[in-house]
């Protein structure tokens, strides 16, 4: 057996460390947990094949399927739905944040974070943060893509950036939603279908593809309180200029309670998970 | 030295821990005192509730009852305290298997506070004490067992904790890379730090810990220095296999006459079993044996395996049929 000390001489110096530093502040901490999202993207670039195959793809087929169908010509569709397949492939994006953070906890890293001593929400809101980054990714290629077959926002670029920053927050919002749920469900695959269940009928009964003024009345009153529907109504408004601000209010606020509710459950969950 | 282990203080100070699952008391009333500066070894069989106990001591679960103070902290009233005198290696890699070994530890340095130019420096600092500075820019899903094992310890030393939990941190290394982890071990003890660690191993514990801890079904069934656990299970075991199965018959009557136990027959196997208390017993046995001229094809000293404590102190076994023979194996040939 060898017990001599020269077996790792340098274990000696590495040990005697007289100072601890002191704990880092809360966008420090956040920071450096996007930085390890990032680096995530760097080993694994395949995972942002969803984020972007996602847009290019429902761009193009609901464009050349509906278009004729629906609004009688492609190039006017095209104005009408490119905000609301935006705002639909970004909240369909926002999944994948429960679902890295359920892959975590099923692995020791989990455990290790949580017994650091740094602020506990930065775990989560650095991948948030990072996460903003491939919605963003996200809407820059749907509208790159929509430029080149004919979209052309009638508020100009300028309405075109704010409307992407609503559905920025929004995304942001909905993110904790699928924390919470990562952290109370226990397998990625039942996440999944969870985050599925919630999001396909959400994002179809809503003002995505068509204007709801052609549904059923029944129906329209479903649609209408989705909140699916109030963000898409707030873009198209940014886009095409025709945003009341009622209607950010409202998705301001429907953010706004999304976080104030689940913030707090997800960073209970966080702190108590078993 | 820079550790605080001049007061007489106990690292560790739990009293009736509990933790339910639904209806099952995983941890069931547990209660130990962990001097600073000590290594206490926690051993026990899969399911016991070994890191379950672990997960308590370190923040991470909440207890149903009891209570407990961490390097004088209350463990549920000043848990941010605790954190931030404690590391844990769980006992499931414990570091992002997707990023590299140098991109681990810069991680966590920055997370305990360290600026930017400071980490990476201690990064580098504990790869080369650790041996793993050619490894450091790979990912460490493509790790070797005991690099894993390596880099969650140095994660878990990034700022020298003064206490260190280590959940089976042996469990599926060769001899080599276990030799390695306990010197590491050994070395983090020398420097002042606290380390608990859980192993289903009675030889590791022997080997590493002053006191240990016996648990099962979340009770605590012994406890106690390793020459006292041991002294309760009986030292060892001395195992003989003969050539014929004459031979295995006359080497039962001669062992017999030495110890007060039952000799243990295996015809099938031509094998024998014998507890015995120490290496020279068995030596006097073998020589015994060779002197009336039996042939002996093989033979073994083994320590007491897990099983065996068990089964002395549960009077049953643990479903496991792992032992420590290999200690002094010895082939005879002819
Ligand atoms: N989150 C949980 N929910 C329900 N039961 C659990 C949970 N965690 C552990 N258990 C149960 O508690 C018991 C003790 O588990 P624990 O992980 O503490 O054992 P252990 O001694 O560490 O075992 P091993 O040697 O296999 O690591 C087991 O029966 C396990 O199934
Ligand atoms: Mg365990």
């Amino acid at each position: 057996m060898s017990t001599k000390q020269d077996d790792y001489p340098d274990l000696h110096k590495v040990l005697i460390l007289t100072q601890r530093p002191r704990r880092p502040g809360p966008l420090s901490a956040s920071l450096t947990l996007g930085w390890r999202a990032l680096l995530k993207i760097k080993y694994v670039p395949e995972q942002l094949f969803d984020v972007t195959a996602f847009p290019v793809i429902f761009l193009l087929m609901f464009t050349y399927l509906f278009g004729g169908a629906i609004a009688g010509s492609t190039g006017e569709y095209l104005d009408f739905v490119l905000p609301g397949i935006l705002v639909m492939s970004v909240t369909m994006i926002t999944m994948y944040t429960g679902m890295d953070l359920n892959k975590d906890i099923q692995k020791g890293i989990f455990d290790r974070l949580r017994t650091l001593p740094f602020w506990r929400p930065a775990a989560l809101v650095g991948a948030l943060l990072v996460d903003a980054v491939r919605y963003l990714l996200a809407s820059t290629i749907m509208i790159t893509l929509g430029y080149i077959l004919g979209f052309r926002p009638g508020n100009g670029f300028g309405g075109l950036a704010l409307g992407v920053l609503l559905l920025l927050i929004f995304a942001f919002s909905l993110s904790w939603i699928w924390t919470f749920l990562s952290l109370v469900v226990r397998t990625e695959k039942a996440l999944m279908g969870i985050s599925m269940l919630i999001l396909f009928p959400l994002t179809f009964l809503s003002s995505v593809l068509v204007d709801t003024s052609t549904m059923p009345e029944w129906l329209q009153s479903i649609v209408d309180v989705n909140p699916i529907t109030l963000v898409v109504d707030a873009v198209r408004g940014w886009v095409h200029g025709t945003v009341t601000n009622q209607e950010i209010y409202t998705v301001l606020i429907v953010s706004l309670g999304i976080i104030v509710v689940f913030a707090p459950l997800t960073m209970y969950k966080y702190r108590n998970k078993n | 030295m820079s550790k605080s282990n001049v007061s007489d203080d106990f690292a560790i100070e739990a009293v009736n821990l509990v933790k339910k699952f639904g209806d099952l008391r995983v941890v069931d009333g547990i209660s130990l005192k962990v001097p600073r500066g000590s290594i206490y070894g926690f051993l026990g069989p899969n399911g016991a509730g070994k890191t379950t106990t672990i997960k308590m001591l370190a923040t991470l679960l909440r207890p149903d009852e009891g209570s407990a103070r961490v390097m004088g902290f209350d463990l549920t009233n000043d848990a941010n305290h605790v954190r931030q005198c404690i590391s844990l290696t769980g006992q499931f890699a414990s570091v992002d298997e997707d990023l590299s070994g140098l991109e681990n530890l810069i991680l966590i340095a920055r997370l305990v506070g360290f600026s930017r130019k400071g980490a990476l420096s201690r990064a580098k600092d504990l790869l080369k004490a650790f041996d793993l500075e050619d490894a450091a820019k790979r990912q460490v899903k493509k790790y070797s067992g005991g690099m894993r094992r390596r880099i969650d310890i140095a994660a878990s030393i990034v700022t020298s904790p003064d206490l260190l939990f280590l959940d089976e941190p042996t469990t599926g290394l060769d001899p080599r890379s276990r030799n390695q982890v306990w010197d590491i071990i050994r070395a983090l003890v020398r420097n002042g730090t606290t380390v608990f660690l859980t192993t289903q191993y009675l030889e590791e514990a022997d080997q590493l810990a002053d006191r240990i801890g016996v648990i099962d079904h979340g009770k605590l069934i012994a406890e106690g220095t390793s020459k006292e656990l041991k002294a309760s299970v009986g030292a060892g075991r001395l195992t003989v296999h003969m050539n014929t199965v004459e031979d295995l018959a006359k080497a039962r009557r001669i062992l017999q006459e030495m110890t007060d136990d039952q000799v243990e027959i295996d015809e099938r196997l031509l094998r024998l079993v014998v507890h015995i208390a120490n290496h020279i017993d068995a030596a006097t046995a073998i020589s015994r044996l060779v002197t009336e001229n039996l042939q002996i094809s093989d033979f073994s000293m083994g320590q007491p395996s897990l099983d065996e404590v068990f089964l002395t102190l549960t009077g049953k076994t643990t479903g496991q049929s792992e032992s420590n023979e290999e200690v002094s194996n010895v082939d005879q040939a002819g």
